[in-house]
């Protein structure tokens, strides 16, 4: 199939009406609003559901009661609006309901502003809602992956029962790339006994997140994290480039890691051993990856568009092993390379 | 031997956990056998909503699925844009619907959103052990308005079924009690008209069941059925708000 010209968001919704998404409900919110565009268009003609809800606590209701059927669904919403959901999305996570929840984060704390921002990540990867829960998180870092890891995040909201968070942000929903779009037939068309559907011939079943006996609503939490730490086995992923002879490892994500990338490869020119280390899932993190290139001949310079939130991460997976430093921007401002190579000379010693 | 009297089929053999003197025991009867009625058991996908029917996926026999406080509109609106064919029906008390969920239950009304809602009004939080409601009424002490509530602190209590008829959207919206036989049989053939409009595609209904809470209310059971009928009743007038198969003259 020959590419196509798309902005990151529409790159997105596309792919997921092409896996197999049948119900999209959503709330105005920059800069996400080309999806619920693209599917209040697209969607009901290709044989789904498109709502706009009143409000983001009622588009994760929605969302969760659509789930509750089996039916493949997403809702797609920006960093304070991301924030509304939080209830809803900790019910989805108790109630093992797959979906798929974007957020295409903008820069805060509160109103903040409508330009991009990496401020969310502890929201994203640590739970956001009450409760002992994770979602699945997945940074695309271009618009074929902003396509591709939706495209994924319904494969594995069906597979682990989870919902699947996309943690994009408004750069890479706004911009525009060729993308290629994955083969329809792929679409897994997975059993999900569980739905509620209606009783025909079988005992009713039931959605449901309460449990006020404390024995059994423990047990419940330990199969939680049991399923948790599968998912932390079997679903890491992420890029690594130039790490093998490099003195200095950038460690970044989403948007920040296109610069830290550009940053690189400056630096490699100017003869400085420079890789670049990318997680992909944020939750679960590449720990172990990560921490396997620590040891005392090498530094890490985290690239970030938050106050260093995964920096906390980075820091969990080197233990102290090697030097980790730090370079962001704020408020919707983006680091260019030729800062973040300032900064990786400055760490190696040859400024000026 | 012939069988006079029996349980719903749409009810589970559980034993429900309300307080001696509340109606919500009635209320769950009366929906099951709206839906044995209609013969629409296997069809039924009901949403409880939390307070003290937060356990009614325990009570109905058909598929459940327990929403957020306040969210049980917008539930039921997902089950419902997936699978316009099924039956879809919500079972919410007035703190929940009128209180927290108002936005959801306003935008469902307003969207004539096909779905069956059933609204228990029993003018308290009973779960959480009497605390002030938004139907609450004027004077009567609860746990959180101790010396009766008062206009000029908290305003007055909601009449839900008035404010949703002012709407386009809703098909059929009336207010029915459950303090006393004769007004049983009348609720229960509201609970299945709104049943049978969801059937015919007539969009939103929903029937307020004026309901009691002798335990937060701190009266026996029959005195609590006397105060619904001489306090509630005259605020919540019983009747049919809209009906949009109603014929002229009717």
């Amino acid at each position: 199939m020959a590419k196509t010209l798309m902005k990151g968001n529409e790159a997105l919704a596309e792919a997921a009406i092409r896996a197999g998404c049948k119900a999209f409900f959503g709330y105005p919110i920059t800069p996400q609003n080309e999806i619920p565009a693209y599917m209040s268009y697209h969607l009901p003609l290709r044989g789904g559901v498109y709502l706009q809800a009143e409000s983001e606590v009622s588009a994760i209701n929605m969302v969760y009661g659509a789930a509750g059927t089996g039916t493949r669904v997403m809702t797609s919403s920006s960093s304070p609006g991301i924030s509304l959901k939080q209830e809803g999305i900790s019910y989805i996570a108790a109630g093992e309901l797959p979906c798929v929840i974007v957020n295409v984060v903008r820069c805060g704390p509160g109103l903040g502003g409508i330009h991009p921002g990496q401020g969310d990540y502890f929201q994203a990867v640590k739970g956001g809602g009450h409760g002992d829960y994770r979602l699945i998180v997945l940074a695309p870092g271009n618009v074929q992956e902003m396509a591709d890891l939706t495209t994924l995040a319904f494969d594995l909201a069906d597979k682990w029962r989870n919902p699947v968070m996309i943690l994009s942000d408004g750069i890479l929903g706004q911009m525009m790339e060729p993308v290629e779009f994955a083969d329809q037939q792929g679409v897994s068309k997975m059993e999900k006994p569980w739905a509620t559907t209606g009783a025909v011939g079988r005992e009713p079943n039931i959605i449901n997140t309460l449990d006020i006996v404390p024995e059994s609503l423990e047990k419940r939490n330990y199969e939680l994290l049991a399923k948790y730490e599968k998912i932390k086995g079997e679903e890491i992923r992420w890029q690594e480039v130039g790490t093998e002879d490099a003195d200095l490892i950038l460690v970044a994500y989403g948007t920040s890691a296109r610069v830290a990338r550009s940053a690189m490869e400056l630096a490699r020119k100017e003869g400085l051993r420079v890789g670049l280390f990318r997680p992909i899932s944020l939750f679960p993190f590449p720990e172990v990856q990560l921490g396997a290139l620590a040891g005392p001949q090498r530094e890490f310079l985290v690239v970030e568009m938050s106050a260093g939130q995964m920096l906390e991460d980075v820091r969990l997976a080197i233990e102290g092993r090697s030097p980790i430093h730090f370079i962001n921007r704020l408020g919707g401002m983006v680091p260019t390379p030729e800062e973040v190579l300032a900064k990786v000379k400055a760490v190696l010693g040859r400024e000026g | 031997m012939k069988t006079v009297f029996q349980k719903p089929e749409a009810l589970t053999n559980a034993t429900m956990h309300y307080c001696p003197g509340c109606t919500h025991g009635v209320i769950h009867r009366l929906v099951a056998e709206a839906i044995d009625s209609l013969g629409i058991r296997e069809q039924t996908i009901g949403v409880a909503s939390v307070g003290c029917s937060v356990f009614a996926y325990d009570y109905f026999n058909c598929d459940m699925q327990q929403a957020a406080h306040g969210r049980a509109p917008a539930v039921a609106t997902g089950i419902k844009r997936v699978l316009p064919e099924k039956m879809v029906f919500t079972y919410q008390g007035d703190g929940d619907l009128a209180s927290i969920g108002m936005a959801e239950i306003v935008h469902a009304a307003a969207r004539g959103e096909n779905i069956t809602v059933v609204f228990v009004n029993n003018a308290i939080y009973g779960m959480t052990s009497g605390q002030m409601a938004p139907t609450t009424l004027i004077g009567q002490k609860t746990a959180t308005s101790p010396r009766g509530r008062s206009v000029s602190e908290t305003g007055y209590p909601i009449k839900m079924c008035e404010l949703l008829a002012t709407l386009e959207g809703p098909s059929y919206l009336a207010r029915v009690s459950s303090h006393d036989t004769r007004h049983i049989i009348q609720a229960g053939r509201a609970i299945k008209k709104a049943f049978e409009m969801q059937q015919q595609k007539k969009g939103f209904a929903m029937v307020e069941v004026l309901s009691t809470c002798s335990v937060n209310w701190g009266m026996t059971p029959i005195e609590s059925m006397n105060w619904l009928a001489e306090n509630m009743i005259p605020y919540y007038p019983l009747g049919v708000y809209k009906d949009i198969t109603a014929q002229e003259g009717d």
